[in-house]
């Protein structure tokens, strides 16, 4: 959170002392990508204001963690894989689940294979690469997602070798 | 159509939690807090998040990337298809046509796949967003782990597909 904030500031200052003009195109640039996120956004909350009412957060870590951390990696792993969701999404509501205590890993294992592994984008992807290719990149793809997400967890001392 | 149903979820919504407030009804006002809450907590770091967004994208330009990336491209070939990858703003669907054109203009296979991957994981407003929300090791260990992986994969695929003289078909 402050790493954010003083990388922000420092690089709109270096930005702004090199060319006043390009900073306020950035910053404008900034404002449109804000407006055009801001109505799924909301929608987002919507639900998540109304799942949360049923879930409390400690039952969603309850449920996404503790007893079986392997198991619990590849079903996030799945749901990753199928699901289709904007970054601008998947890290507010990953930050959320981190909060509420779920591991590392587990949310590891749901982020990287949401951006590596397309199961709703394989028909244009097979349209391009041919439907063999897509799918040896897919399958690839979702071992080194599996691989992130186990070091992820090593290196957050979340499981032990 | 779509538009107007998404508005009127959002009316019916925030009527029924402004009402809930004023006849003291518990469920709709904890809605109503949960969606202040999290609101909260999701946006506070967007102004940053997408202040960093613009000023890369008015500093990087993804052409000045992909002139880098033409006929020959040795194995600095991959350090540019990773910037190019990261340069790329959209999912997937976006990167195929980019990575086809690439393939046109005669980058290698397995520097066209290294790009489908980075294009994948290396994604600069995502990865914002990533720190952000899960810290800055969280991204580094991804990083560190996701792209050695990717060209390593990429070589292998490349140079099987290479002998097999297989060719990327534009979009139908």
């Amino acid at each position: 959170m402050l790493y954010l904030i003083s990388i922000t500031i420092l690089l709109i200052t270096i930005s702004f002392i090199f060319d006043r003009q390009k900073t306020f195109t950035a910053l404008k640039i900034a404002l449109k990508k804000f407006i055009n996120i801001v109505i799924p956004f909301i929608f987002m909350l919507i639900l998540i204001s109304i799942v949360f009412l049923f879930f409390s957060e400690s039952s969603i870590s309850e449920y996404l963690d503790n007893k079986n951390i392997y198991l619990n990696t590849l079903i996030s792993a799945l749901a990753g894989s199928i699901s289709l969701m904007p970054g601008f999404i998947a890290f507010p509501l990953a930050g959320l689940l981190k909060q509420s205590g779920v591991s590392y890993m587990v949310i590891s294992a749901f982020t990287s294979t949401l951006m590596m592994v397309g199961f709703l984008t394989f028909p244009v992807e097979r349209n391009y690469l041919g439907t063999k290719v897509a799918i040896i990149r897919n399958i690839i793809s979702f071992v080194i997602a599996l691989a992130v997400a186990f070091l992820t967890g090593i290196f957050f001392g979340e499981i032990l070798l | 159509m779509k538009k107007i149903i998404i508005f009127l979820i959002f009316v019916l919504y925030f009527s029924f939690i402004i009402i809930s407030f004023f006849l003291n009804f518990s469920i709709g006002k904890s809605i109503g807090t949960n969606f202040l809450k999290y609101a909260y907590d999701m946006l506070k770091l967007f102004p940053f998040a997408f202040i960093l967004i613009g000023l890369f994208e008015v500093w990087i330009k993804k052409e000045t990337v992909e002139k880098h990336l033409g006929e020959r491209s040795g194995s600095m070939g991959f350090f540019w298809a990773i910037l190019l990858g990261g340069t790329t703003f959209g999912p997937l669907l976006v990167a195929l046509p980019i990575a086809y054109s690439l393939f046109k203009k005669g980058a290698k296979l397995s520097i066209v796949f290294t790009y489908i991957g980075a294009a994948s994981v290396c994604r600069i407003p995502m990865t914002v967003f990533e720190a952000s929300y899960m810290g800055v090791k969280f991204t580094i260990i991804r990083y560190a782990v996701s792209i050695p992986l990717i060209i390593l994969f990429s070589v292998i695929l490349g140079r099987y597909l290479s002998k097999k003289n297989y060719q990327i078909k534009g979009e139908k």
